[in-house]
């Protein structure tokens, strides 16, 4: 809402307020201002003038030289460019040294060796438009009427009422009043402690004994969505051009002036905050006006010439064959003001806002009022609004208005009437404000105070209970003033559950195993699944859908994380970085339902290229695992994933709980990823790890005594796995068997094609004894027993 | 025989001390079985019983200066030798480190761990919930019926009719209170989506912190009491605060919260854009309906609750002047964290 301070001023003086204390103050009291305009500012040194003599530039077969009257019978020279010019214009002159609006300098200067003393000026150049200045000249030299001739010399921000401050104001949604002069009006005068001012619009009339009834009768069908639907008449009328004074309020506004009638519905609609229509009269068919929901699939072209196709939760106005407005959105092209219009309608009601404010939005047209009507009007603004219209059509000579007026008030809503209990506000704001104060600041909201009881005003629809009554009273009292204290009561037992501190530890823990955690987006483009070599029937490409995503790329909620990683893992190496290791904890969305929530766990995604390999990923996630206290685990491998290198995948489980999936990225996911070098990743379940997690960690003794150890060396073939050979010795070796470490593994040819030659070292040890050398022999002999079993490995020589 | 000693004596000390003695030679040569000084000893017989005490007093005081004497020289070989070694081991400590590099928490983790540091050490917990959410949570139960103007002003992601991407973290105060009866004081931190393209200041997808304190008794002065504290420990003691009455549905009174510009102070900078003030915050008192929806009675407790974005807070905190660069995680911008 950008409000002019020179309006604001016929309702409340402020006048002798900065600018910036107005801003401030009002910001505090809770109408948050985003800036100031000081209109005018850019203009100095221009003032209305008279051309008295032109004559002809020796050298120049355009320019023209003006003796020009600046007033106080000071003639002054300027040469001009301009066509339109002749003897006894009144015209704008830029006396030097003037400024213009774009930081333009005007100086004494010579054209073609003619001395200029100043530049007479265009509309243009005062930052004016032809809406601003209906019916002059856009290119030429701006000429003034003849009325003007008493005002030379004068400055023309004055002449023109150039200057004007304009405060832009945010207005929050639960305060359509404040969109209006006299709602701020009202704030200003409470928050500066400044008498209001309101005006009664009164109309005359025309007393010849003609009616509104001979015009126009007025049906709502929609009760539900028309809670107000007011009219007037008015005859005889000459559409025109209005006033300056009306011009320039609407333009500091930022509303276009197009003719009186036009201009009077949007003055109305800033004053009051009560949007009009105005229709002309002989167009409507039937001299009737019908407030009914559209029909299914009418059509209706509205005043900008757009075409629409309605249904039937829309509301419209129509006369008895047609549609002639989109109630509180716009207009109908069939029935709007023209420069012929004799007898016009004016329409000042009161739409249910959220109908309005889908029918904005369905047909794409949110305009002014309907921004207005979409956060619920006041319905008893109508008349107020409508009366105001009918004044100023008089006070500009636009027309006649018929006596009497329409007004279908089908649901009259209460006065809303609230407890006051001055006691109960002080304790809940922590303050200490006295009952007269409250009252007082109460009144000057027009809230009526009637002892303990309070009658809330028709237009403040947001006031409904005490926490909303002390706001009124704290955002004016000064939420900056109220002291601040610490709350009371009982302790609280703070701080993270056990689950939330794993995810800090593990994300730190991560961090020293050098990995940089990265945050990305939890929806991707369900392309990435085909990117990552997902199966067609994979139940993860079931994903939770956004029905009006930004884009494709961000239209599923991922089910996996891997897409995400790679994403990072590919831009990365795309800008050059060498030797990345990455991690996050991230979301994935398995659905469930239609009608109930995905399940969202957490996975722990891991994704690294460089200066690593397998091993790598493999230490960090069993690093993963023992931060969690799991120190039993397998890692089995697998070659049927669809995104990992078969040869070079692995699954991890903790007893018969799957952790998670670690591998070399398949080289043709990376392909797709336009990255050409080895990735690793891994995803791991972070629910099941903090499942799983030790909670209870118990002291095992130190040994007492020494262990043994025993060295196996032998040759077995390539495919044998290491870990199933150190399963099976555990297995056998039995409960005195305290560690399997592989230590050597060699390839080469003296073993053979298709063949490893392993040592692995087994250390033994009792808890109670040193053990005998034949207990340690039996051990291993046990040991031994088992490989020649189950792979056919012995010994080498 | 005294003269014979002081010869010993003499010459085993000039051999010790010449330049490349050779200590065990020495030793063998004067003090061993056979040495010179042991074979004065053997004819120590032949002495009148005057003069042994006298000759075997003064054979022991030169053994042990002979022995004090190399002693003292193979200690001053040995710190020879030491030094030696030292030198030939001198490394160029300018040459690079080979120790494995350290990970980076996300700067968003990082502010955030703060903020729930803060809170934490004032007996809040950590609450969680659903980022896919029902309609209900995000919006009816926090005092936005449908159609309610303030949905305009979070373009929501719809999954279903009912089913969205939580808009703001909010949803979670509702579960909170449905859960658990007051005291109440939680935060909860997490990700929020709204329909709004990715530029410099925007992303689909952010995160906020949202905390709740209900109990009985609890005053706007506790508000801003509790507000004061946080903006204290998070920018710094001098740190003032400015609230701007404003509007949420789900809290009456409400406030916008604008801390001075941590740069600045105040005074103005290209931080704050010359205003001195930053803002940070949304709060408010718990609006009554949301109580009464949640099954609190607002005429026995009240509370209050606030949010704030974390992106715009780290953003500001580290200087970072573009959003997406959190998202693109370029190792090169994380290892500055």
């Amino acid at each position: 809402m950008n409000l002019s301070r020179n309006w604001l001023s016929d309702f409340v003086d402020v006048q002798d307020i900065s600018s910036k204390d107005y801003c401030d103050r009002m910001t505090d009291t809770g109408s948050k201002v985003e800036c100031f305009e000081e209109l005018g500012n850019d203009i100095e040194n221009v003032v209305v003038a008279k051309i008295i003599k032109i004559t002809p530039h020796e050298n120049s077969d355009h320019l023209q030289i003006c003796q020009v009257d600046i007033g106080n019978g000071n003639i002054t020279q300027i040469v001009t460019g301009a066509q339109n010019v002749f003897e006894g214009a009144i015209v704008p002159a830029a006396i030097p040294v003037a400024k213009l609006p774009g930081d333009i300098v005007i100086k004494d200067g010579k054209l073609r060796g003619v001395e200029s003393h100043g530049m007479l000026c265009s509309m243009g150049e005062l930052n004016l438009t032809e809406h601003d200045m209906p019916g002059k000249e856009p290119n030429g030299i701006l000429i003034l009427d003849e009325c003007y001739e008493k005002m030379i010399g004068k400055d023309i921000k004055e002449a023109l009422m150039l200057s004007d401050t304009v405060v832009e104001f945010e207005i929050t949604s639960n305060r359509p009043d404040c969109l209006s002069v006299i709602g701020l009006a009202r704030e200003t005068a409470v928050s500066f402690d400044r008498p209001l001012k309101l005006h009664t619009p009164v109309v005359k009339g025309v007393k010849d004994g003609d009616k509104i009834g001979n015009y126009l009768s007025v049906n709502i069908d929609a009760p539900d969505l028309c809670y107000r639907y007011m009219a007037r008449v008015v005859k005889n009328v000459k559409i025109e051009p209005s006033p300056l004074w009306l011009r320039m309020r609407l333009r500091a506004s930022g509303v276009r002036p197009i003719n009186n009638i036009v201009d009077i519905t949007n003055y109305i609609m800033l004053e009051y905050g009560q949007p009009m229509h105005a229709f002309d009269y002989s167009c409507l068919n039937g001299s009737s006006i019908i407030v009914r929901r559209a029909n299914d699939g009418e059509r209706f072209m509205s005043l900008d010439d757009q075409e629409h196709t309605l249904d039937s939760n829309m509301l419209v106005i129509a006369d008895k064959d047609r549609a002639v407005a989109l109630a509180g959105v716009m207009g109908g092209a069939n029935s709007e003001i023209k420069d012929t219009t004799t007898t016009v309608v004016f329409e000042s009601a009161c739409f249910n806002g959220a109908s309005v404010r889908v029918t904005a939005k369905k047909n794409g047209m949110r305009t002014e009022s309907s921004a207005r009507f979409e956060k619920g009007l006041d319905a008893e603004n109508c008349f107020g609004g409508l009366e105001r219209a009918c004044e100023l059509v008089e006070m500009l000579g636009a027309g006649e208005v018929v006596d009497e007026l329409i007004d279908v008030y089908p649901t009259k809503a209460e006065s809303v009437v609230l407890d006051f209990d001055p006691d109960r506000i002080n304790s809940f704001l922590g303050t200490d404000i006295s009952y007269d104060s409250m009252k007082a600041t109460l009144e000057a909201l027009d809230v009526k105070v009637d002892g303990n009881k309070l009658i809330i005003p028709s237009f403040r629809a947001d006031l409904g209970c005490m926490n909303d009554i002390a706001e009124e009273i704290a955002r004016i009292y000064g939420y900056n003033n109220i002291v601040s204290t610490q709350i009371r009561g009982e302790m609280t037992q703070g701080g993270r559950t056990p689950k939330q501190q794993f995810e800090v530890d593990l994300e730190n823990a991560m961090c020293g195993m050098g990995a940089d955690q990265i945050q990305t987006f939890s929806f991707i483009s369900p392309k990435y699944y085909d990117k990552i070599r997902l199966a067609k029937e994979s139940t993860l490409r079931n994903s939770v859908v956004i029905s009006n995503p930004l884009g494709e790329d961000t239209s599923v909620m991922r089910t996996t994380s891997l897409p995400s990683m790679l994403e990072i893992i590919a831009r990365n190496y795309n800008f050059n970085n060498e030797d990345v290791r990455l991690f996050e904890i991230a979301t994935v969305y398995i659905p469930t339902t239609p009608e109930t929530l995905p399940n969202e766990n957490k996975t722990v995604s891991i994704g690294m290229y460089g200066n690593c390999d397998f091993f790598t990923l493999k230490g960090i996630c069993e690093n993963v695992l023992k931060v969690a206290g799991i120190n039993k685990y397998a890692i089995r491998s697998e070659a049927n994933s669809d995104s990992y290198h078969p040869g070079r995948c692995a699954r991890m489980y903790v007893g018969n709980r799957e952790i998670g999936i670690l591998g070399q990225v398949h080289p043709l996911v990376m392909q797709n990823y336009g990255v050409d070098c080895d990735v690793y990743a891994a995803e791991l379940d972070f629910d099941a790890i903090f499942e799983l997690m030790a909670t209870e960690k118990l002291y095992t003794p130190l040994p007492k005594f020494p262990a043994t150890t025993r060295d196996f060396s032998f040759v077995c073939d390539e495919d044998i796995e290491v870990g199933s050979i150190q399963e099976e010795m555990a297995k056998a070796g039995g409960k005195l068997v305290e560690n399997i470490a592989l230590f050597d593994i060699y390839r080469g040819p003296q073993v053979g094609e298709n063949k490893k030659s392993v040592s692995i070292r087994v250390t033994l040890r009792a808890s109670d004894r040193t053990l005998t050398v034949e207990e340690a022999e039996k051990a291993s002999t046990k040991i031994l027993n088992a490989l020649n079993k189950q792979f056919n490995i012995t010994l080498r020589a | 025989m005294k003269e014979t000693l002081q010869r010993i004596r003499e010459n085993a000390l000039s051999a010790i001390n010449s330049q490349d003695a050779d200590l065990e030679q020495i030793r063998i040569q004067y003090l061993g079985k056979k040495g010179e000084l042991t074979s004065v000893l053997r004819g120590m017989g032949a002495l009148s019983s005057e003069e042994r005490p006298i000759v075997g007093q003064m054979a022991n005081e030169v053994r042990a200066a002979i022995e004090e004497a190399l002693a003292e020289k193979a200690q001053s070989l040995k710190q020879k030798q030491l030094e030696e070694k030292l030198k030939k081991e001198k490394i160029d400590v300018t040459l690079p480190s080979n120790a494995s590099k350290i990970g980076h928490i996300h700067p968003l983790t990082a502010v955030q761990r703060r903020i729930e540091d803060i809170f934490i050490g004032m007996g809040f917990s950590i609450a969680e919930g659903p980022e896919v959410e029902y309609d209900y949570y995000n919006f009816q139960a926090l005092n936005i019926p449908p159609n309610h103007p303030a949905r305009d002003t979070q373009d929501t992601f719809y999954i279903t009719e009912n089913i969205l991407l939580r808009s703001q973290t909010s949803p979670v105060q509702v579960r909170t209170m449905e859960k658990q009866k007051p005291p109440i004081r939680v935060i909860s931190p997490g990700r929020v989506y709204r329909s709004d393209a990715v530029d410099a200041t925007h992303s689909p997808l952010f995160h906020q912190i949202e905390g709740l304190v209900v109990d009985k008794g609890v005053t706007m002065g506790d508000w801003k009491g509790m507000m004061e504290t946080f903006a204290k420990e998070f920018f710094g003691e001098d740190t003032r605060l400015r609230f701007r009455p404003h509007h949420f549905p789900f809290t009456e009174p409400s406030a916008e919260i604008d801390v001075s510009c941590f740069v600045c102070g105040g005074k103005g900078c290209r931080v704050c854009k010359n205003e001195g003030w930053i803002e940070i915050l949304g709060a408010g008192m718990v609006h009554p309906f949301v109580l009464s929806n949640c099954g609190i009675d607002p005429n026995e407790y009240s509370g209050f609750a606030f949010g704030m974005g974390i992106e715009r807070l780290a953003m500001k905190q580290f200087g970072i002047d573009d959003m997406r660069l959190l998202y693109e995680n370029d190792v090169r911008f994380l290892e500055q964290f």
